[in-house]
């Protein structure tokens, strides 16, 4: 039987209960959804995108898949002070595994301004069914990847999240996926964020892992921002080394608009970062970065796809890697130009240090462009750290340990100066340190914090 | 102070010291001059411990300790001091994380706490007094975008801040222009002491003329070939090396 037998079977056998656990739009796309998974299987490593990834084999084992939406009887908010970002409590959101948590409220929540709406996506797809309709599926629709097509076959529910016309939130939102279960879990969950003409918000989307239990989380979150709105969504990943992350992001931008999106990953077992973005007005400006800090056997895999298909738009693309261990790091970032769209501004860097022999890093660089009258430029390194600058610093009296330190956070310091939130920088920076004094350990089952202990 | 006894060092398999002996004195400021190539820098790298040289022969006494094998750190905090010809520009890095890091490293060593943070910016600002560096420069990251000449000011500030018993500036005078020269040479100046030395690495006397050393003498292919008074100095500026050179060649 193939890896993807035993959810054809698992889908043929529960379409029913899943649609009964689900609602409007979600179940709409449903059908033709498994109909190209049935076609298309999960991506395997002959695929283009996915050489370095099996991801189709991260499928094989045994997980339980919440079907039933039986709830995990945990309340995320009796420690929500663990997965807050320091100082930053004024909302928080958490999906345990794939569920949207809204049994509780959080405590002493900031209001939110006028019409925006934070809920269930499920709640959503019913009660909001005009925005969920028009937006649902819509910015994935282009997606080859059959792991898309499986989250929109199985997706019972997620986060949604609704800025209208010319608001702006006046704190960011934090949405915490939390993975936590007394099996093997695996997690198909499907975020919507709507951001209408000229407002403004900002979403720290984290996902943490807790206990001794294999996971395997395959999300897809789609976005729309609207004429000259802005948008930041910042992923941060703190899991385990048993943890499997399959992650896309879709972004439809529009005229004048702005975003930032930026993927730190801290801690985990196996991830994959897809993002795709589509300029669809004119003069958006994109800053996609992120950065992985790997050791042990970790793997995270990263592949971009900008599309400009519209001109005057601006990218300024930044990923970077420290690998440690026997950690394998991948990137392939591609950005197009159609012929249409002139004065397009591009940059594309990756640059990745390999901390030693065993380490690997696989960078692929990629631009295509049709258009004449544009700026880009891509580049790609892989290095060690410079002993000139060791030697430097050692001469100083710092220990080799220290000046390596030092030197690897002055590497990621770009990165982490795309984080525009001071309080989410200050949590970031000090994981970051407390990764590289090597007091998180690679074997880590997980406590799930951004900032507390993790033993 | 320091004691060079029959020193060899090799890079990459290539012998570049050929048996080097120096004394230097508490006090005394020290010039080694020499042709290009001739293993100036390559002393300046050996006696700091710089990885990439094999010492073959030979040994390193600097107060009573032979520093031969011990790391580039423990150097420092020992007490021995090298400005860069090339300081290494380390972006993302700021001054002042740089300097407390070392400062507090230099503290620990000797059994000190570290520094309140307000006493170690209090320090920051007099020693930055010493070479006149702008307040700009000590929040930006280290040498990045800065000129030459405040690559070097910054070098003499890292000196002023560790307080080094021993210090060797090599070829602090290149890429200087004669204000910076002198701001520099003011600099090292007012950080001498009685108690502390110094080793000028220079090709030329202009430097000489600002820091005026006890005794000069000239390395040539890896040995120290000649040592006399600072009138040595003026002497090799006004007829260059070619004498010295036949001199040793010729032997």
């Amino acid at each position: 039987m193939s890896v993807e037998e035993q959810y054809i079977n698992l889908y043929k056998q529960h379409a029913g209960t899943i649609e009964k656990n689900s609602a409007g739009a979600l179940n709409d796309a449903r059908k033709a959804a498994f109909e190209r998974f049935s076609q298309r299987g999960f991506p395997t490593k002959k695929d283009e995108e996915y050489l370095y990834t099996d991801i189709a084999n991260s499928f094989a084992p045994d997980y339980g898949m919440n079907i039933n939406a039986v709830d995990f009887n945990v309340n995320p908010y009796s420690s929500a002070h663990k997965y807050s970002v320091p100082g930053l409590s004024n909302r928080i959101y958490f999906v345990v595994n794939d569920q949207f948590y809204d049994k509780e409220q959080q405590p002493k929540a900031a209001p939110l301004p006028d019409g925006v709406i934070a809920c269930s996506l499920k709640k959503a797809a019913a009660e909001h069914k005009d925005i969920v309709d028009k937006h649902y599926g819509k910015a994935a629709k282009d997606s080859k990847d059959g792991s898309v097509d499986f989250n929109t076959t199985f997706a019972e529910d997620g986060f949604f999240l609704y800025v209208p016309k010319g608001v702006k939130m006046p704190y960011p939102i934090q949405l915490v996926n939390l993975m936590t279960s007394s099996i093997d879990q695996l997690a198909t969950c499907r975020n919507l964020i709507v951001i209408e003409d000229g407002a403004e918000a900002k979403l720290i989307d984290s996902i943490f892992a807790q206990n001794d239990h294999k996971f395997l989380a395959n999300r897809v979150t789609e976005i729309f921002v609207g004429k000259g709105a802005k948008y930041e969504h910042y992923k941060v990943e703190n899991t385990k080394s048993d943890m499997t992350n399959l992650n896309h992001i879709f972004i439809e931008l529009d005229e004048n608009s702005d975003a930032l999106v930026n993927e730190l990953t801290l801690q985990n077992g196996l991830t994959r970062n897809n993002v795709e973005v589509n300029f669809r007005g004119k003069n958006a400006n994109l800053d996609l970065c992120g950065m992985a800090i790997c050791d042990g056997e970790q793997h995270t895999d990263t592949d971009t796809l900008v599309n400009h298909w519209e001109g005057g738009c601006t990218t300024n693309e930044l990923y970077k890697y420290v690998l440690d261990g026997k950690s394998t790091g991948c990137f392939s970032g591609t950005i197009m130009v159609a012929q249409d769209a002139q004065k397009t501004k591009a940059i594309q860097t990756n640059k990745n240090i390999c901390l030693n022999k065993e380490a690997r890093m696989y960078t692929r660089p990629h631009l295509e462009i049709y258009a004449d009258d544009v700026i880009c430029n891509h580049g790609a390194t892989v290095g060690q750290l410079n002993n000139e600058e060791i030697f430097y610093l050692r001469s100083r009296g710092i220990p080799e340990p220290v000046a390596k330190m030092l030197l690897m956070f002055a590497f990621v310091n770009d990165v982490e100066e795309k984080i525009m939130i001071p309080e989410l920088k200050d949590a970031i920076r000090m994981m970051v340190e407390r990764k590289f004094r090597g007091e998180i350990e690679s074997t880590c089952k997980g406590c799930a914090s951004i900032s507390a202990c993790h033993s | 102070m320091l004691e060079i006894k029959n020193l060899h060092a090799n890079i990459n398999g290539k012998e570049i010291l050929k048996g080097i002996n120096l004394t230097v004195n508490d006090g005394e400021v020290h010039a080694i001059m020499g042709p290009n190539g001739s293993g100036k820098s390559t002393l300046s790298s050996v006696i700091t411990g710089n990885p990439a040289y094999e010492i073959t022969e030979g040994e390193i006494i600097f107060n009573g300790k032979n520093i031969v094998g011990m790391s580039p750190e423990d150097i420092s905090r020992e007490g021995v001091f090298l400005s860069f010809q090339y300081p290494v520009e380390i972006p993302g890095v700021s001054m002042v994380n740089f300097m407390r890091t070392a400062v507090n490293e230099h503290r620990k060593y000797k059994g000190l706490e570290p520094l309140p943070a307000s006493e170690f910016l209090k320090l920051m600002r007099e020693k930055k007094e010493y070479v006149e560096l702008d307040n700009k420069l000590a929040n930006r990251s280290v040498n990045e975008g800065f000129s030459g000449g405040e690559k070097k000011r910054n070098e003499i500030f890292q000196m002023a801040m560790l307080e080094p018993k021993l210090s060797i500036l090599d070829e602090t005078d290149s890429g200087l222009d004669i204000d910076a020269l002198r701001i520099v040479a003011n600099g090292v100046n007012k950080l001498k002491s009685k108690d502390n030395s110094t080793i000028v690495i220079t090709h030329y006397q202009r430097l000489l003329d600002y820091i005026v050393p006890d005794i000069v003498h000239v390395l040539y292919k890896g040995k120290i070939v000649k040592t006399a008074g600072k009138e040595l100095a003026l002497e090799l500026e006004e007829k260059g090396y070619d004498w010295i050179k036949k001199e040793v060649d010729g032997e």
